[in-house]
């Protein structure tokens, strides 16, 4: 104690004290903040230490060291776990090459990576879950009226048989046929790249249900009537009839024409 | 070589004197080639296999209808089979089409393959006569018309013939009449207004659109708070009314008109609006039809802010006044000025304060 009362007037100490206040508050608001976000993710400490361990090697460069974006890619600060798994689990994450949007391939992560993962970018900031098993039952959800709600909230990109449909420049809403009701949900929670966010204030989860059933049915639907031309209705029917059929009837017109050897 | 040659000499010959044929028709190429014997004509083996390849085709034909009768019978209108290419496919369409298909086709192809091969070959000249009538016939006809025009009296009696012409400049108009209303009009209602109106006004509740509403009392519907919005979230949404609206009117018209949309962006995005303070904390509402033919739009790209019209591709900036960029709309996406009531619901602050939807005669040009 000699030590400290002898230097009690030195100019440092004031330095050494705001020091010392700025080192404490900021680990005590560290300590009380990240308190609750984790908690919320459910990963467990483990879970997030190897996702930012992860995250670190594979996603740091475009989003930042922090998470924070960088000119490159957006901040990933409240995205939540639901658009981390979104976009990794689907292959869209991490891009292959820039362009108009990210393009869904073989994802590279497992299933442990992406929950570490989703973890880790869950402990920074609150953002939307990974739906639980009971948000995603679609079991006795009424298909018809997600059809309905498929037609007023989704058809307008997805097209009205969920086969996708171009954007503008470049970019095209994907097909819905290879979806998960996991991916389905995620993607109307997050509103990943140009789609918009449909919350669950305002598309509450039954109704995603029901949107999700609709889905599942279309993806499972046969095609009684033959050829199903990408579901895309009378338009493609025709064209298919005034392209493929019509060359068919002049190749059997020439035929008909044609003198016999 | 030889060919041509003997072409070119027929060329000489429609021109002598004494061809009538020539004279008659114009020259023909084809009945001067001489008539080159086919295979089937000099081979009888030849012969005998396409009148096998004939007789064949029409059996097969037969075959093909016996099938078809028995897979109508045979298979279960629910089994699929996978084809590839063709994905999953009901059983029964697929074989009965090509069934039948080819049943029709095999009948046709015989035909044709009975002709070509063993029908005689040789090439003749159709004899025609000229397009142009006689001379006779066309002055039989002016007579003709001559008389019809005397006896009927259409030159003496002029209260007759202009009362006829009054009487077929007037029929049109009912149906100018009917057009003009759509038949949906109720008679003496200015349409005009009725397309410049909307259920929108001063304090009417958004709620979201979830499909058929008719019916559904504004009591029961759920409205919209601000802070269900996040940025980039988008709504499809209807005035609170619009369920007893709809049963009233035993249409969707007022549906049609009342269509919007609701968008949240970052206020600090939003680089100009129809008016001042027409959003609520960067939620903004547009209507749903396109400027353009009317179609529904909600394509919005939530990182451009543009609303894009999958009918003609017309292009619209929702951060920007609703401004068209690109496509054949002609005019603004109209937008709806909203805040809160007092129990912290989106509404309407006022109307439209532009006629929503495709241009219509009476429309101002603004």
């Amino acid at each position: 104690m000699k030590f400290l009362s002898a230097r009690r007037r030195n100019p440092l100490v004031a330095l050494f004290l705001l020091v010392a206040a700025l080192g404490m508050t900021g680990v005590g608001y560290s300590v009380i903040s990240s308190a609750k976000p984790a908690e919320a993710a459910m990963g467990s400490q483990t879970q997030v230490e190897d996702g930012k361990k992860l995250y670190l090697e594979g996603c740091s460069s475009c989003h930042g060291l922090d998470a924070q974006g960088t000119m490159n890619g957006p901040t990933l600060l409240g995205v939540g776990a639901a658009s981390v798994h979104f976009q990794v689990a689907t292959g869209r994450m991490p891009l292959a090459a820039p362009g108009a949007q990210a393009v869904a391939k073989d994802p590279i992560y497992d299933v442990e990576q992406i929950a570490a993962m989703s973890a880790y970018i869950a402990s920074l900031a609150p953002g939307p879950a990974i739906p639980t098993a009971e948000d995603l039952s679609y079991e006795g959800a009424d298909q018809a009226k997600g059809g309905e709600l498929f037609r007023i909230n989704c058809a307008q990109c997805h097209q009205a048989a969920g086969q996708g449909g171009a954007l503008t420049q470049g970019k095209y809403a994907p097909s819905l046929m290879e979806a998960t009701p996991q991916e389905i949900y995620e993607a109307m929670v997050t509103g990943p790249q140009s789609m918009p966010v449909f919350s669950n204030e305002t598309l509450p989860i039954e109704q995603k249900q029901e949107i999700t059933a609709y889905i599942m049915g279309l993806q499972e639907a046969p095609s009684p009537g033959g050829l199903s031309l990408g579901r895309l209705g009378p338009v493609v029917e025709g064209l298919f009839m005034w392209v493929a059929v019509f060359a068919a009837l002049i190749a059997a017109a020439v035929w008909i024409g044609i003198k016999a050897r | 070589m030889t060919e041509i040659d003997h072409t070119h000499e027929g060329h000489d010959d429609a021109h002598a004197p004494g061809s009538e044929v020539a004279t008659k028709v114009g020259y023909s190429p084809v009945a001067d080639i001489p008539h080159k014997p086919r295979v089937t004509d000099t081979d009888p083996k030849a012969a005998r296999r396409a009148e096998r390849q004939v007789a064949g085709m029409f059996t097969l034909s037969m075959i093909f209808v016996i099938a078809f009768v028995v897979a109508y019978v045979a298979i279960d209108k629910n089994a699929y089979v996978y084809i590839p290419v063709l994905g999953d496919v009901g059983a029964s369409n697929v074989v009965l089409g090509f069934t039948f298909g080819a049943a029709v086709f095999l009948i046709g192809a015989g035909a044709i393959q009975w002709a070509k091969k063993l029908m005689p070959d040789v090439e003749v000249v159709q004899q025609r006569h000229d397009m142009a009538s006689d001379k006779s016939d066309e002055e039989a006809a002016a007579a003709n018309y001559e008389r019809g025009k005397d006896e009927s009296g259409f030159a003496r009696y002029k209260i007759i013939r202009r009362s006829l012409l009054g009487a077929m400049a007037l029929f049109p108009i009912p149906i100018i009449v009917v057009l003009r209303d759509l038949w949906i009009t109720p008679p003496g209602e200015n349409p005009a207004e009725i397309l410049s109106t909307t259920p929108w006004e001063d304090g009417v509740m958004i709620i979201p659109d979830v499909g058929d509403q008719t019916g559904l009392s504004p009591e029961t519907s759920r409205g919209i708070r601000p802070e269900d919005l996040p940025v980039g979230g988008l709504v499809s949404a209807l005035p609170v009314d619009i369920g007893v609206i709809q049963e009233e009117e035993h249409n969707l018209n007022a549906r049609g008109k009342a269509s919007i949309i609701l968008v949240r962006m970052d206020p600090s995005e939003i680089r100009s609006q129809q008016g001042e303070g027409w959003d609520y904390n960067g939620i903004v509402a547009f209507s749903k039809i396109c400027t353009h033919v009317g179609c529904p739009i909600a394509l919005y790209e939530q990182r451009t802010h543009h609303l894009l019209c999958p009918c003609h591709q017309s292009t619209f900036d929702l951060a920007d006044s609703g401004d068209v960029v690109f496509g054949p709309a002609a005019r603004r996406m109209p937008q709806l000025p909203i805040g809160v009531n007092a129990e912290g619901y989106l509404v309407a602050k006022a109307p439209f304060a532009e006629p929503v939807g495709p241009s219509f005669w009476e429309r101002d040009r603004t």
